[in-house]
This record gives C-alpha cells, sequence and structure tokens, in this order.
C-alpha cells in the first residue's frame, strides 16, 4: 500500500513504528500536491518550505518520546479561513489577500501540539459564503471525482484535497453544511461538532452563533481521533463549552443494537434525486440489518430553515466583515477621498458579489424599522426549530437523512441562481440552527460516477453515538467504491488554476 | 408579497453596509434582494407569539476572564499587515477636519 493510500491513523502508527518517516510522508504529499494541483486547485497557498522543516522538527520529537499521539507526524491541510501564524491567510478573499496572521488558531494549535504537519491553506468559497467554492477570489476547485464538477462548499479545497490524496486530512467549517457537503460530494468523511465544542478563537467568523471547526477525513477512525484532538475548553472562546465526554475514539464500535434511527419523511420529498434517495435509504436498511430500529417521522418546519438560516447568517456576516475596512490590514484601495469614501472603495474592490449580496442583505434585516420583522422573527424560527429537533430526539437517538438533494452539479451552473443555489443547503442548514453534531460519510456513487453522503443528525454532546452508528456502517459497506485509487489520479496536465499566493 | 426595493433603500443599506455600487450593480442588487426578501418572507407564515427570539442553542452566560493580557508585544507582526505605516504606528486616512 503507498503511502498516500493509508488514513490519517494508519499512517501516525506506521510512523510511530519506523514503517515510514514523518519526511516521506511530507515529501509525499508535496509530490502529489505537484502532480495534481494545477488541475484540481485545492491550496490556495502550499508552505512547502514550513512543511520540510516541521517534518524536521517532528521527527525529532518523536524519536525522542515527545510526540506520542496517533496523528505526530501526519501532514494536514487547514481552510484559509482560520488564521495560520507567518502564514499567508486570505478567506479566499481579494480584500485579505496579502494577510499573515500574528496568531494561529486554537484548532490549529491543537493540531499542532499533537504533532501535525501541515502543508497549506485549502480553498473555499470567498469569506465561507458559497456552497460550490465557486465564489473563491482565487480560482475554482474541481471535484477530484470529476474536474468537470463542483467539489462542493464552502470547504471545497479541504474536501478535494482529501479526496485527491494531497493532504491526508484536512480542517475546515461548517456554518450552514460547509463541512457535511463538500464531505458528500468528495466522497470522504466530514464532521461538524455541536456547537461550542472546537474554539472559534482564530476562525475568521461568518456567522458566529452557527460557525463550528471541524475535520474532512478518509474514515470514521481518522474523524474521531482528528475531532479528539481539536476539542478543547477554551477561556478565548466566551462560546466555548467545557466537555469531560470529548474521548470519541471510545465510540468506534461497530454496534447499533437498538439504536433508534428516525428519517425525517418531510427530507425525502420532491427535488431529492432518485439516485441519492435509494442510496441514502440503502444505507439506513444496512444499519436496520445490524439491529437498529429504524422509522419514518415528520421533523416539520424544514422549508422555513433555509430563510432563517439566510437571515441570521447574512446579519451576523454583515457586522462581523465590518472590520474589513482598508485600516489596520488587509486590502486598501489605492485612490480615495476622505476616511468614508476609503473605506466603501477597500470593500467594494475587495470582496465579491456573493459576500456583498449577503452584506447588504444583512446590514437591511439589522437596520432600523426592519430588525424585528426579519432578524427577530428568524431568531424566533430557530428556536421553534431547535424545539422541532428537541421532539425528535425525545423519540430517537439520531436522525438519518440525505446530505444533499443532489450530487456534485458541474461547474458554472449554481451561481446564476442563488436562490435555488441556496435551497441545496435543505438537509444541512437546520442542524447549525440547533446547534446540533452532523456527520457525513460515503454511501454511494451515482451513475455520473459522483459521490453521495449519508447524514447523521445528533441531539447536542451526542457526537459519540453518530461514530458509533458510522463507524457500524462503514465497516458494514467495506471499501468506498475504488477510493484512493479512482480519487485524485494523475493530473494530465490541465490548465494552471489561479496562481495567487500559491508558494508561502 | 413582491418586495419591491427602492433606489432610496439600497443607497440607505449601502451606506449602513459601507459598501459603493455602480449603477448596474445597484440594479442587480435591487432584483436580489427583493427575491430574498419575498423568500425570507415565508417565515410570516408561523405563529411565532410568545417565542422567545433564541440566538444561542445553550444558555452559556457571562463568561468571563481576568483582565490580563498573555499574548505579548505582537506589534511588529501586525504592523506588517498594515497598509501603511509610519514610526511604528498605523497610518490612517483623516478622522477629522
Amino acid at each position: 500500500m503507498s503511502i498516500l493510500d493509508k488514513t490519517a491513523a494508519e499512517l501516525g502508527a506506521a510512523i510511530k513504528n519506523g514503517e515510514v518517516t514523518v519526511m516521506q510522508a511530507v515529501e509525499a504529499s508535496l509530490s502529489r500536491i505537484e502532480e495534481s494541483e494545477s488541475l484540481y486547485n485545492c491550496y490556495v497557498t502550499v508552505d512547502r518550505e514550513g512543511a520540510l522543516a516541521k517534518a524536521r522538527e517532528i521527527q525529532k520529537k518523536i524519536d525522542q518520546g515527545i510526540l506520542t499521539g496517533p496523528l505526530a507526524g501526519v501532514p494536514a491541510a487547514i481552510k484559509d479561513n482560520l488564521c495560520t501564524r507567518g502564514l499567508l491567510t486570505t478567506c479566499s478573499s481579494r480584500i485579505l489577500g496579502n494577510f499573515v496572521p500574528a496568531y494561529s488558531a486554537q484548532a490549529v494549535l491543537n493540531l499542532e501540539r499533537a504533532g501535525a504537519v501541515i502543508l497549506g491553506k485549502t480553498n473555499m468559497d470567498e469569506f465561507a459564503m458559497g456552497s460550490t467554492t465557486e465564489t473563491s477570489a482565487f480560482g475554482e476547485t474541481k471535484n477530484p471525482w470529476n474536474p468537470g464538477h463542483v467539489p462542493g462548499g464552502s470547504s471545497g479545497g479541504s474536501a478535494a484535497a482529501v479526496a485527491a490524496g494531497e493532504c491526508f486530512y484536512a480542517l475546515g467549517s461548517d456554518t450552514g453544511g460547509s463541512i457535511r457537503q463538500p464531505a458528500s460530494f468528495c466522497g470522504v468523511v466530514g464532521m461538524k461538532p455541536t456547537y461550542g465544542t472546537v474554539s472559534r478563537y482564530g476562525l475568521i467568523a461568518y456567522g458566529s452563533s452557527l460557525d463550528q471547526i471541524g475535520p474532512l477525513c478518509k474514515d470514521v477512525r481518522d474523524c474521531a481521533t482528528i475531532m479528539e484532538i481539536l476539542a478543547s475548553h477554551d477561556p478565548k472562546d466566551s462560546t466555548s463549552i467545557k466537555r469531560d465526554d470529548t474521548d470519541f475514539t471510545g465510540a468506534l464500535v461497530e454496534d447499533v443494537k437498538g439504536l433508534r434511527i428516525g428519517i425525517p419523511g418531510d427530507y425525502f420529498g420532491e427535488g431529492l434525486d432518485l439516485e441519492v434517495k435509494e442510496a441514502v435509504l440503502g444505507a439506513a436498511k444496512v444499519l436496520e440489518e445490524r439491529g437498529a430500529l429504524v422509522e419514518e417521522f415528520d421533523l416539520s418546519l424544514v422549508e422555513y430553515a433555509i430563510p432563517a438560516y439566510y437571515t441570521i447568517a447574512a446579519a451576523e456576516a454583515s457586522s462581523n466583515l465590518e472590520r474589513f475596512d482598508g485600516i489596520k490590514y488587509g486590502y486598501r484601495t489605492e485612490s480615495y477621498r476622505g476616511l468614508h469614501n476609503m473605506y466603501k472603495k477597500s470593500r467594494s474592490e475587495g470582496f465579491g458579489p456573493e459576500v456583498k449580496r449577503r452584506i447588504m442583505l444583512g446590514s437591511f434585516v439589522l437596520s432600523s424599522g426592519y430588525y424585528d420583522a426579519y432578524y427577530l422573527k428568524a431568531l424566533r424560527v430557530k428556536a421553534l426549530i431547535k424545539k422541532a429537533f428537541d421532539n425528535a430526539f425525545a423519540k430517537y437517538d439520531m436522525i438519518l437523512g440525505p446530505v444533499a438533494p443532489t450530487t456534485a452539479p458541474r461547474l458554472g451552473e449554481s451561481l446564476s441562481d442563488p436562490i435555488k443555489m441556496y435551497l441545496g443547503d435543505i438537509y444541512t442548514i437546520s442542524v447549525n440552527l440547533a446547534g446540533l453534531p452532523g456527520l457525513s460519510v460515503p454511501c454511494g456513487i451515482d451513475s455520473r460516477g459522483l459521490p453521495i453522503g449519508l447524514q447523521l443528525i445528533g441531539d447536542c454532546f451526542q457526537e459519540k453515538k453518530l461514530i458509533r452508528a458510522a463507524y457500524t456502517y462503514e465497516k458494514a459497506r467495506g471499501k468506498f467504491a475504488g477510493s484512493m485509487e479512482h480519487a485524485g489520479g494523475r493530473a494530465s496536465g490541465g490548465k494552471a488554476g489561479s496562481d495567487a499566493g500559491k508558494e508561502a | 408579497m413582491a418586495n419591491i426595493i427602492s433606489d432610496e433603500t439600497i443607497e440607505y443599506v449601502g451606506i449602513l453596509a459601507k459598501l459603493e455600487l455602480t449603477d448596474e450593480e445597484k440594479e442587480q442588487a435591487k432584483k436580489d434582494m427583493g427575491s430574498m426578501l419575498d423568500y425570507i418572507d415565508k417565515l410570516g407564515e408561523l405563529d411565532t407569539r410568545g417565542v422567545e427570539p433564541m440566538s444561542h442553542v445553550f444558555p452559556v452566560n457571562n463568561v468571563f476572564r481576568e483582565d490580563v493580557v498573555t499574548n505579548g508585544d505582537e506589534r511588529e507582526a501586525i504592523l506588517k499587515n498594515a497598509p501603511e505605516e509610519k514610526n511604528g504606528m498605523f497610518a490612517v486616512p483623516r478622522t477629522f477636519e
């Protein structure tokens, strides 16, 4: 088995017992990046020198017995909205095109403390606003399963990098599905933990009451292993929760006997692609055959989640993005007449159209006279949606459904109709509104050769149940349709992606 | 109910958002906002009387820490990002006349 075919945990173990060196792993990743980046464009920045230097440092610490964790020495990629000290961090936006943070996100620090080697920063939708990674200011990322299709978004670069073998795992962020949906589209595992589980310190904020950081990786074991490292109580994030149940790898058990799984009938209506429906229901059958109790029910309020989400997310985004004003960092316009003109020009030139659209909507719904009718109304609906989930979890251990209504769409087809694009978030969005954990695991391939993801949603703090069910399903499913041999292939030359900030 | 967004509204929102749009962008913004608000109007179908607006899912309140600086002097690293710098300070447009 070649190094790149190993999961993160397998590689960690191989490094631990000396079969593979950290340098070999890093060089293998960097070679793959060199081969396929011009085709897939997963990265905004590849930190070749930093990664090689880190490889030497980490190997030493492993040899000295200082680093003993399961992922020490494993190369990882970080979504470009997570601050990395000394390494360009752009949120795939021109307004941060030259921004080098003076600090690292807590999640990144947790990984580094565990011995991760950071390969670079992955491409995303600008400021995490999008579902296809097409709103990036640094070019679109292609889906390694079929480069004519999107990888999903907003953590599309991270998902594609894992699928293409350009890293062993990656970090993403999820505000409305931005980890789970690209995981589904790229045939990898992705998880969004319960709100407050992973510190948001250093995550450049989009929707502060919705954002969470999580892993994109090759299997459920990797997911649990990475989540254990990421979860921590952080006094620097006032929404960070103290949890003492984050030993997620303890849930890697094949046992779903008696597990009550609810399937929302309202997730399986019109608009859901037939092949996706079949694959997801097929996965439910697999769990049922292994002893889970599967039942259909009505979740309700499903069609109100999207308008509530977009109101709240746009409102919070408009506030969070006020700080990008050309004063202390980021893009400042060349010529201007006075302070306010400088603000307007810098922001208008630095932000892309989708970001501007959401800032405008957000400013409007928060403005005097409309605040009650729009923003507060949405927050009341959010409370109702949470209640609907509470009712569901009184009866079920978890909810099972699709991640997205379709597999990955073709590039260039989504941005012309924003509302249609927003509707693709229908199964993932309410999970963020209710602060719940959600996991996406590959469960099939459609007739176009594109992956289909299964979503498991749990009650707050119930990640272990999700991991147990996903692990059981994964073992029953077996190897996912060719996985790494298929995906990532050899780049056939292809055209050069956007080169902004490629090499740090 | 169709939301017709007026020119004044777009101007007003532009001021709030500190964005300057071209004429074509303004026209497109009127259309986009109109259709987004039409979609958001759907929330009006729900009876939310007596429902408290919920911002955070768990009541994690009054999270305090000591007001002590723990991350030292990063002046150099911070100023590296300054669009314009002078004598160790951010150089900015005049803020008052």
